[in-house]
């Protein structure tokens, strides 16, 4: 009972990227990314040690990478990938303290400093960079 | 019975991101050029058996590849950890989720590794 | 005697119509009741009230208690956003009642419920012990060898460059809006909270203080600084501008050694 009422939200409240801005949904988008770059990574190293097996065995691997939805996944990883450095990068400077404005006093409607417009611009830089690196794969891929 | 003493790994949690900060700028640098490779000749062909063949053959691409497997498996998995961590927390929980990650590094880092060694040395 | 002209009243032609009195309208208020030491149900109450274009949210929830049901658990004080008493999730993000106007929700509907990651302790009142354990850890008070009260001393000077330094997280009136609103301390119980770490960081910005290393030692854990990802909700919802996901990212810096 105590830890129901401990009333936390849980992973409900933890995965929910609505409410509170466009940092709350690039905190939710770098969690994905990195779990599912996590998962591609493992499918990868997998995949390329079918190449110990032999010709037939890194051939039977290809049918099965390298069909339409095989692509899709690599161009799904490309802008996973390409997201998560880009906001990565952003995160790591904010997290040194730079970018995230000088203390100072407060003026009413007290907008906070450390969500300003240049980390905002750096979030969506970050998406619209991978949706052209996912546009310029799924073109090498599919046009292949 | 390997000693207690053993078993108890500390380290400062602002020294697990500060590896975790650099595996990841090592990583973006050297996945990009693992990328770019692929992007040198038309894709299909360099998925040809003996193109990719080639690539662990060549020692310092091969090398190359054994410190992005390392680089990614330390990072991949830390995140994991911190993520986990998160979601739950007791003494036997986190214990159980920090060696786990460390397991899970080794094991990757081990069977990658093997794929690195024996096709560079034409043992496939 | 000198004589004083009076100026003849002049009648002024009114340019633009005087503004209509407001007039009240009618909202639906829900609010959640639970009453955990009793049984494990929580419930929505609906309550019909009128309100006017300046009504709080409070002032809603006190016409209920006034008029409807007085056994509404709420806790508030100042009514002017300085207590920090009456944090709650209204409409479903926190917000302090005594600050949120009805008026500002756009809404006929106004759903209130306790303030998420705190233990409930009756429908709208909720239990701020590990708010305040948490604070406490971080030693908020001036770390010196020196005093300033002892015979023989001078006070410990201070610009205002020094003073803005960290100034704003001292603005902080542990009202517990940022921890409701963090993705972490959704899910983990050990997180010390952006309003601890915020405070960490005022005091070490503070040039009187001299217990940096000890704080930083604090906050060095595995459920410390380091579990803060800068997904900013803290500074979004604070009502006083302390903006603590600053603070936070500041303090990490000296751990990175970007600052000294």
């Amino acid at each position: 009972m105590a830890e129901q009422f401990s009333n936390r939200e849980g992973i409900k409240g933890m995965t929910n990227p609505t409410r509170y801005g466009l940092h709350r949904v690039a905190y939710w988008l770098q969690r994905l990314s990195g779990l599912g770059l996590l998962a591609y990574l493992i499918g990868h190293i997998y995949e390329t040690s079918t190449i110990l097996n032999g010709k037939a065995a890194w051939n039977n691997m290809l049918s099965l990478t390298e069909t339409p939805g095989g692509h899709l996944v690599l161009v799904l990883v490309i802008g996973m990938c390409v997201f998560h450095t880009g906001n990565g990068i952003r995160l790591m400077i904010s997290e040194g303290g730079k970018g995230v404005g000088k203390p100072g006093q407060p003026e009413y409607p007290y907008r906070a400093s450390s969500l300003n417009s240049k980390q905002r611009l750096c979030i969506w830089v970050s998406i619209a960079l991978a949706a052209l690196a996912m546009m310029y794969g799924a073109g090498v891929l599919f046009g292949d | 019975m390997v000693p207690e003493y053993y078993l108890v790994i500390k380290m400062r949690e602002s020294i697990i991101m500060k590896i975790h900060y650099g595996t990841a700028l090592g990583a973006v640098a050297l996945v990009a050029v693992h990328i770019l490779m692929r992007l040198s000749q038309k894709f299909s062909d360099s998925l040809q058996y003996q193109n990719v063949l080639a690539n662990y053959h060549f020692l310092p691409y091969a090398l190359m590849l054994e410190v992005i497997l390392i680089l990614l498996s330390v990072h991949g998995f830390n995140g994991l950890r911190v993520i986990l961590l998160e979601l739950k927390q007791g003494v036997a929980y986190e214990r159980a989720i920090n060696y786990g990650s460390i397991v899970a590094m080794i094991v990757l880092v081990a069977y990658g590794s093997r794929t690195i060694l024996m096709a560079g040395m034409g043992l496939s | 005697m000198a004589t004083v002209e009076v100026p003849k009243e002049q009648k002024v032609e009114p340019t633009t119509p005087a503004p209509a009195p407001s007039k009240p309208k009618t909202i639906t208020l829900r609010i959640s009741r639970s009453n955990p030491s009793e049984n494990a149900e929580t419930k929505f109450e609906e309550f019909k009230i009128p309100v006017q274009k300046w009504t709080t949210v409070l002032e809603a929830i006190l016409y209920v208690k006034q008029s409807l049901d007085h056994s509404v658990a709420v806790r508030y004080s100042c009514r002017q956003a300085s207590c920090g008493s009456c944090g709650m999730k209204i409409n479903g993000k926190p917000r302090l009642a005594c600050y949120t106007k009805v008026s500002e929700l756009e809404s006929n509907v106004i759903t209130v419920e306790p303030m998420n990651n705190f233990p409930i302790i009756r429908d709208l009142a909720v239990d701020f012990k590990q708010l305040f354990s948490t604070h406490k850890k971080m030693k908020p008070f001036i770390i010196n060898e020196e005093s300033e009260v002892q015979p023989g001393t001078k006070e410990f000077i201070q610009t205002p460059e020094d003073l803005e330094k960290f100034l704003q997280f001292s603005y902080c009136i542990k009202c517990g809006l940022c921890n409701s609103a963090c993705p972490t301390m959704a899910t983990d119980k050990s997180f010390i909270g952006p309003q601890g770490l915020a405070q960490a960081y005022r005091y070490t910005a503070d040039n009187r203080d001299q217990g940096k290393n000890d704080r930083l030692k604090i906050v060095d854990q595995s459920h410390g600084i380091w579990r803060c990802h800068f997904a900013g909700s803290c500074s979004y919802v604070c009502p006083k501008g302390v903006d603590p996901a600053m603070a936070i990212q500041l303090l990490r810096g000296y751990m990175l050694g970007f600052r000294k």
